[in-house]
């Protein structure tokens, strides 16, 4: 044991190895913070997106940073809420009715349009029917109507949908109509400056009373951007570094350890128990895995354990058991393996206690090498189509981009972001594993 | 002269018996591979499913023109329809234990007679998962076997280079870049796409040919080639650098032998002790690790046309999981058993050209 640590301390003569450290050192503390600060349940129902959790956030939203990189200011969403803002609202009662005036005003800085505005309303009683007009009012004064209508209990008003409105501004979608310079002096830019919208609403019910919300969806979201669904991508993009580290690190671990154990157990009792393993080898060798998993996928669960197991099962006996074979055939003839055998240990006790720690220096490396492809493998399974339906990974933003063509339609960030991230836990992992293998195989470092 | 012959025919005797023993084997291995593939789609009763419902789809279509059918009452319906559905799974041997029905499945599964897909057709219109199988193979091996060829001799020209200049810029960049083959082909094809489709529109997002379809040939042969670049780079950034290490290691290690030392002695030129020495006794291990890359690229590829939008196997695959067609999987997984089992194949034959000692005798039982 002691061995092993002391050639782990040399480890630090490597930039290389230095660097995968740092990287697994990164994702490990992101997995706990993530862990921590958005727990399992809480991530599964965000994900879900039930209840329109989401409903105020853009969507095909980039992350906040693009903003750093170009002179423009992006447009980000903005919330007006008559609730926050008394001065807002105006009631007047009269004996028979109610009339409520609700100005929503917000300053409008940014050098791009915004891609949607909803209005969100609610009156106070359930059963009650307001009339309601609404109007637009631009920085530069002109009054433009909107619509005129009743209001129910709980009402949005989707005003990029709305086509009535869109005619009257000459075709342009609301979100564009709406923050146009006047036609002689439009430029293509938005026009900056303190916006208005004014509803005016009328209800026969006296103690009634309304509350509107405008959302002005903008082009910029949060640190990773929004999806089709305007879920925020930061929650699966940090739940993709636990998961993926978990999934990374079983796998590999326990493929490379049973494979080990098996490759042991055919050296040491050879004749038909090594036959044996020799031909389930080569039977494994022409299985497809990656189909076979997408098998058990479709027809058995999609959950991620069971697809851990399967993935174990079928790497069990993959290539690996030949070279620890060989390996495990010189061990076999050693001295002390003799001994062991003279004093009257049974053939469980050689093989875990004499064989196997024999090989261990050996298993570090190939472990830590194979963790990448495990990392992997999810990836392409949840980009395939095939994944826990609950758990938010890195190759379901994948999965989810490319089924919408994001690439094609330029929402680079869906793709570029979880990529990234993937990328990177292959890179820890697999430069800590080609340093350690040069610091365990010495053959290769004389080379 | 007449020796010589006499030694040549023993020895061509000897590869033949070897090609024979392989051929054998794998066709055994494939078998039970194959079998291996039902016994895990009937785990949960998929294979009968499928079975059932043909049968009974066939069934309802049958009755829909008989007019007996019609006029019968609701209760006797039933029961006709039981007893017609009873009569062919008897006749079809659906109603024998698992055990025997096994080899059933195990047979037609072999000869991909596959019956009817659920939802998928294929571009002809038919539903036979046999043709919708079948038809898409010409793209993915055109795909793959380009992309295996240039890696091949690509890999092997620069680890051959690589072993000559030992501690280079070129060889420690080499050692650098390893670590990036740990992604797979696909999901550089993203970033390809990314880089010279979308930002530099210099090559197409995707697809075989451009749309429609060239009518001359050589049109036809310049689209193709202008959209196998992207998919096929791909592969090679997964794989290039890992392969080109790893050989390059090897061809270290064998021109280290005292042999070479003997032969740079004897003043032989560099290319007769490159070709003769050290490549010739590498290639046996070379051709081994070559093989094991290959399966992880069939692999690959399903992701690689998915994202490629390739109109091969793996982009059928990827439609049957999208639209839920159990058969089309399970035949996607006998035939990619049967591809692997040829790559094998194949790989051993050469392996046993290359590898003196099975033209010498050694062979048929190799370890």
């Amino acid at each position: 044991m002691s061995a092993i640590v002391r050639r782990l301390k040399e480890l630090k003569n490597y930039p290389s190895a230095i660097f995968g450290l740092s990287i697994i050192g990164f994702l490990l503390v992101l997995s706990i913070y993530t862990v921590i600060a958005i727990p399992y349940s809480q991530a599964t129902k965000l994900w879900r997106g039930a209840d329109q959790i989401w409903i105020e956030n853009p969507r095909f939203a980039r992350p906040v940073f693009f903003d750093w990189f170009t002179p423009k200011k992006l447009a980000r969403t903005i919330i007006v809420d008559s609730k926050n803002n008394p001065a807002a609202k105006i009631v007047e009662r009269h004996e028979k009715d109610v009339e409520i005036r609700i100005i929503l005003e917000f300053e409008f800085p940014y050098d791009e349009f915004p891609t949607e505005i909803n209005l969100f309303m609610n009156t106070k009683l359930p059963d009650s029917n307001m009339y309601g007009t609404f109007y637009w009012e631009t920085p530069d004064g002109r009054k433009i109507s909107l619509k005129r209508g009743s209001i129910k209990a709980r009402d949005s008003y989707e005003m990029s949908q709305d086509t009535a409105l869109r005619r009257r501004l000459t075709g342009k979608d609301a979100h564009i109509g709406l923050f146009s310079k006047p036609s002689n002096q439009d430029d293509g830019a938005p026009l900056k400056g303190k916006y208005k919208l004014i509803i005016e609403a009328l209800s026969f019910k006296p103690d009634d009373d309304l509350d509107a919300r405008l959302v002005v969806y903008g082009t910029v979201h949060g640190i990773a951007g929004t999806d089709h669904l305007r879920r925020d991508l930061r929650v699966a993009l940090f739940w993709g570094a636990p998961i993926a580290l978990i999934f990374g690190l079983l796998a590999a671990v326990g493929t490379a350890v049973l494979t080990m154990l098996i490759a042991a157990t055919g050296a040491w009792y050879r004749g038909v128990v090594d036959g044996m393993i020799q031909r389930i080898t080569e039977i494994r060798m022409i299985l497809p895995t990656l189909i076979i998993l997408i098998m058990i996928g479709m027809f058995y669960s999609r959950s991620i354990w069971v697809i851990l197991g399967t993935v174990i099962l079928l790497g069990v006996f993959g290539s690996g058991i030949k070279i620890y074979r060989a390996m495990f055939l010189q061990v076999r003839e050693m001295p002390y393996i003799e001994a062991a055998q003279a004093y009257g240990s049974s053939g469980s006790r050689i093989i875990f206690r004499y064989m196997a720690p024999r090989i261990i220096p050996m298993l570090i490396p190939t472990f830590v090498i194979e963790v990448p492809a495990f990392v992997f493998l999810e990836a392409t399974l949840a980009f395939l189509g095939i994944s826990d339906p609950v758990i938010p990974t890195w190759g379901k933003i994948l999965y989810d981009a490319q089924s919408r063509g994001a690439l094609y339609m330029g929402q680079y960030y869906w793709v570029v972001i979880p990529s990234t991230f993937l990328i990177i836990t292959g890179l820890g992992f697999s430069m800590l594993g080609f340093a350690l293998d040069r610091i365990f195989n010495p053959r290769l470092r004389r080379m | 002269m007449n020796d010589n012959e006499k030694i040549q025919r023993s020895n061509l005797k000897r590869i033949l018996r070897y090609f024979l023993i392989r051929i054998i084997i794998m066709a055994i291995t494939l078998v039970i591979g194959v079998y291996v593939v039902i016994l895990v789609a009937n785990m949960g009763g998929a294979v009968d499913n499928i079975r059932k419902s043909q049968i009974r789809e066939a069934i309802g279509t049958s009755l829909l023109g008989d007019e007996v059918y019609r006029m019968m009452k609701p209760e006797e319906k039933r029961e006709y329809v039981k007893m017609l559905e009873e009569v062919e799974f008897k006749r079809l041997g659906l109603d024998q234990p698992f055990a025997i029905r096994s080899f059933l499945y195990l047979k037609q599964a072999l000869t991909l007679n596959l019956g009817n897909a659920e939802r998928l057709t294929s571009d002809t219109g038919s539903r036979q998962v046999r043709l919708i199988i079948l038809e898409r193979l010409a793209p993915t091996l055109v795909l793959m076997m380009t992309a295996f060829l240039i890696l091949f001799f690509v890999a092997l020209t620069f680890a051959l280079f690589l072993s000559r200049r030992y501690g280079s810029f070129f060889d420690k960049m080499i050692i650098a870049l390893a670590p990036l083959s740990a992604a797979p082909a696909w999901f550089y094809g993203i970033f390809l796409i990314l880089l010279f489709a979308a930002v530099l529109k210099l090559l197409p997002f995707g697809g075989m040919v451009r749309v429609p379809p060239p009518d001359n040939n050589l049109e036809y042969f310049l689209s193709l080639l202008r959209h196998l670049v992207l998919p096929v780079s791909s592969v090679l950034l997964s794989s290039i650098f890992i392969s080109t290490y790893n050989w390059r290691t090897y061809f270290l290690i064998y021109s280290s032998e005292d042999y070479v030392e003997m032969a740079k002695a004897k003043g032989l030129s560099s290319a007769m002790i490159e070709r003769r020495y050290v490549l010739r006794p590498t290639m046996p291990a070379i051709v081994t690790s070559f093989a094991l890359s290959l399966i992880a690229q069939w692999m690959g590829s399903i992701t690689l046309e998915t994202v490629f939008n390739w109109p091969g196997l793996g982009r059928r695959i990827y439609e049957a999981i999208n639209n839920f067609d159990s058969p089309v999987i399970i035949g996607a997984n006998v035939i990619y058993a049967y591809l692997l089992a040829i790559t094998v194949l194949v790989l051993d034959v050469i392996y046993a050209i290359l590898d003196p000692r099975v033209k010498v005798g050694a062979g048929g039982v190799r370890q």
